[in-house]
């Protein structure tokens, strides 16, 4: 049995390829899986940023972005046992938006979970969205695993219902970075009481593994990579032996460990932040950004986005991202050393060196 | 005129003129009427616009391997019907191609791909489209055992020619030093490598007004050209041109479009069955060579990897004008199919359905008719001028002048 599932954890880390087991059919893997229980695949694609220009025109580069996500999650051998998107499938929020992403994912095998994204919920407040995906935050079990999504990019009542004339202007004012006239995102006390509700029936020994848009931890502020109550949220979290949040919305590489919760973050499709508007030939649709920061390549439009799926092995998350133009990577529980590292960077020396100029 | 080969004669990259090296070459030149146009530029270094050309340490040149590699590489009984040399689908009266859409092997079998030029072949920084050799050694031992290029079962044919040829193993004996048993593939490779790394050419119309600062070495429309390429165009993002030498490919692999848009729907079955294919010891050489669709894998077929599905490897734009058709499966008749390729972001036809694989890279131009033409005309700015087309007709340098 361990030889099988090492098999397989082996081949799907190759590279972020779809590699075959080397000696089994894979159809035995499945097998051998289905009896272990705690380990198995689900990919997850994150931050599409579907963006509506006007008519039946949205920009071309979003669309690409999570059209290849889609297509090579499908490719996947084995298939995933189920997807995640990770939350900001639109741009602003509107039907528009939302339906065109839709209709991308409608292309995915299999069964999507989805988290709400600010970008998706501050039009509307959730809406349609809800239409389209159902409950905005929810709990279910898989094969002995607890899994939770929450929306977590809520705000204080005052600024969410009392300060913008329009839903409009509430969209956009949420969507900047660096905006003295934001606020920031939580999960909120109805969430929480539900949570907490939620985990009361749930054994301290089942792994724990939360999905959210925003990191359940504190970041940097101003771009809210950040989650106001995360104090709140990670002391329910606690008592379980084993709990992993996994967030998008950070456009990076991310992980962390804190106590007895690993962090990890996952890729978006669209952009990689932080991102400076190094290519201006054609018309620029990215979001105002304040510092300007280095970027690899700006001719391939994928550079420095990607996806990932994630192996779950008794209750830890692996987490393997595909990187375009980029060797792939993978972030891997330590077991030893009890917390997520890099299975390639993790040596000062092995790591690239940043540039001290842009 | 002649035609005039260079030879690298060390790794620590010293060039030498060495005329008559080559005794196949002068009937391209004889054959060619506006020939002795071009010997206004016989002084000038023909490496103009490259960099130096890469010798492998354990493959230094020499003036007698290069001979015999180029007699190896023009011998056609290195094939199961004796009829496919290297210089059949490679041949320099075509430069270096056989201008057709894929080539042909023995038996008139074809395979899936367009013979890509054997010029300035010494800089790729991997061989064959999909980059499975890492140099030219490795390259040139796979089509003698392909069975649809020379249909060989192995090697073993090829040695029992040599040994037994009245002038082969004399030869081998003065440039490896090995007695006539004891010569293995890799002898052959190492010498038809060599000979190889001798055809390169740089100076071009480009190279003279963008190395040499000669402002009417390209025509208006070349300029106007030039400028497309390096701006809206986008073209020089992979096909590189560097401050000192520009060998117009990033030695990359990026899926534009080809190929991979008629096969869409088959993706899924054919990377499953290539990898299982693969896994049970298939030979990659021979299962893109024989299978169309799986050739159009592209880059995946070697490295598994899901974001080079469709993906082939920049070719250089030196000598394009002489190597049509165009594409890794020669489906582009012309460099003004090529340029609307492009425009089109990546399909044939504007608004066909894009690839969901298609590289980051390529999106539509917005490019006019016009400056379409011009991007054209500056791909003509691209020919060395100790080449010409096999046919006569005055070429892009000439017109220019």
């Amino acid at each position: 049995m361990n030889t099988f599932n090492g098999n397989r954890r082996n081949f799907l880390k190759n590279a972020g390829a779809l590699v075959l087991g080397s000696t089994l059919p894979f159809s035995l893997v499945e097998l051998a899986f289905a009896e272990s229980g705690q380990n198995f695949t689900f990919a997850y694609i994150s931050d599409a940023h579907i963006q509506h220009i006007e008519g039946t025109r949205f920009v071309r580069n979003w669309d690409r972005g999570l059209i290849r996500a889609v297509a090579e999650t499908n490719l996947l051998i084995p298939k995933p046992d189920f997807v995640i998107f990770g939350g900001d499938l639109a741009q602003l929020g509107s039907k528009a938006e939302l339906d065109h992403g839709a209709e991308i994912l409608s292309g995915l095998q299999g069964k999507v979970h989805h988290v709400m994204g600010e970008h998706d919920y501050y039009l509307d407040l959730g809406e349609y969205w809800e239409k389209l995906f159902g409950p905005q935050y929810h709990s279910f079990d898989y094969k002995g695993v607890h899994f939770i999504i929450l929306n977590s990019i809520k705000t204080y009542d005052d600024w969410t219902f009392k300060r913008w004339p329009t839903n409009e202007q509430r969209m956009l004012e949420m969507a900047g970075l660096d905006n003295p006239n934001g606020s920031p995102f939580m999960v909120g006390e109805e969430q929480r009481k539900w949570l907490k509700n939620d985990l009361a029936k749930v054994n301290k020994n089942t792994p724990v593994v939360v999905f959210s848009h925003s990191p359940l931890q504190k970041i940097y502020k101003g771009w809210n990579f950040w989650t106001e109550d995360a104090d709140q949220v990670q002391a329910l979290l606690k008592p379980f032996k084993t709990a992993s949040v996994i967030y998008g919305h950070v456009h990076q590489i991310q992980y962390n460990q804190i106590g007895n919760i690993s962090f990890n973050s996952v890729m978006a499709t669209s952009w990689p932040w932080p991102y400076p508007q190094s290519y201006a030939q054609a018309e620029q649709y990215l979001p105002k950004l304040t510092v300007p920061m280095n970027r690899a390549d700006p001719f391939f439009d994928r550079d420095a986005t990607g996806w990932q799926f994630i192996n779950l092995a008794n209750g830890r998350v692996d987490l393997n991202y595909t990187l375009y133009n980029n060797a792939s990577r993978i972030v891997r529980y330590n077991t030893k050393k009890k917390h997520p590292e890099d299975s390639a960077y993790q040596n000062e020396d092995a790591r690239i060196p940043p540039q001290t100029h842009y | 005129m002649r035609y005039i080969l260079l030879l690298a004669l060390s790794t620590t990259v010293f060039f030498t003129h060495a005329q008559s090296v080559n005794k196949s070459q002068p009937e391209i030149a004889t054959a060619n009427p506006q020939s002795d146009n071009s010997t206004k530029h016989s002084d000038e270094n023909n490496l103009l616009g490259l960099p130096p050309v890469p010798i492998p340490a354990n493959n230094p040149q020499t003036p007698a391997k290069i001979e015999l590699g180029d007699k190896l590489f023009h011998d056609k009984r290195f094939s199961v019907d004796g009829t496919v040399s290297c210089a059949k689908c490679h041949d320099e009266r075509q430069a270096f191609t056989d201008n057709l859409v894929v080539s042909v092997g023995h038996n008139g079998l074809t395979g899936t791909r367009n013979a890509p030029t054997v010029l300035n072949a010494a800089f790729n920084k991997s061989q064959f489209w999909d980059g499975r050799e890492p140099d030219l050694e490795g390259q040139s031992k796979q089509p003698l055992i392909n069975p649809v290029e020379h249909g060989l079962a192995n090697y073993e044919p090829i040695l029992e020619i040599i040994r037994k040829d009245p002038d082969y193993p004399a030869a081998f004996q003065s440039v490896f030093e090995v007695s006539s048993e004891k010569i293995t593939i890799d002898h052959i490779a190492k010498a038809i490598a060599s000979f190889e790394r001798t055809l390169v050419s740089g100076n071009s119309p480009f190279d003279r007004y963008y190395f040499k600062g000669q402002t009417d070495a390209m025509t208006d429309a070349q300029i106007r050209g030039f400028n497309l390429f390096v701006g809206q165009g986008r073209c020089v993002s992979c096909h590189t041109i560097e401050q000192d030498q520009a060998l117009f490919t990033d030695g990359r692999f990026h899926n534009i479009g080809v190929g991979i848009n008629q096969i869409q729907e088959d993706i899924p079955r054919l990377t499953k069955a290539f990898l299982e294919a693969k896994n049970k010891g298939g030979n990659v050489d021979v299962m893109v060579l024989s299978d169309k669709k799986s050739s159009e894998l592209g880059r995946f077929a070697v490295t598994d990897e899901l974001d080079q599905i469709g993906a082939f490897k920049t070719p250089t734009l030196r000598n394009v004008e002489l190597t049509a058709p165009y594409m890794h499966d020669g489906s582009l008749k012309n460099l003004k199919d090529v340029m609307n390729h492009y425009n089109n972001g990546g399909v044939a036809k504007a608004g066909d359905r894009v690839n969901d694989f298609l590289s980051g890279g390529i999106r539509p131009l917005n490019l006019t008719d016009a400056q379409l033409e011009d991007l054209v005309a500056f791909m003509k700015a691209l020919t060395s001028s100790k080449l010409s087309p096999k046919d006569a007709g005055p070429t892009p340098d000439q017109a220019a002048n």
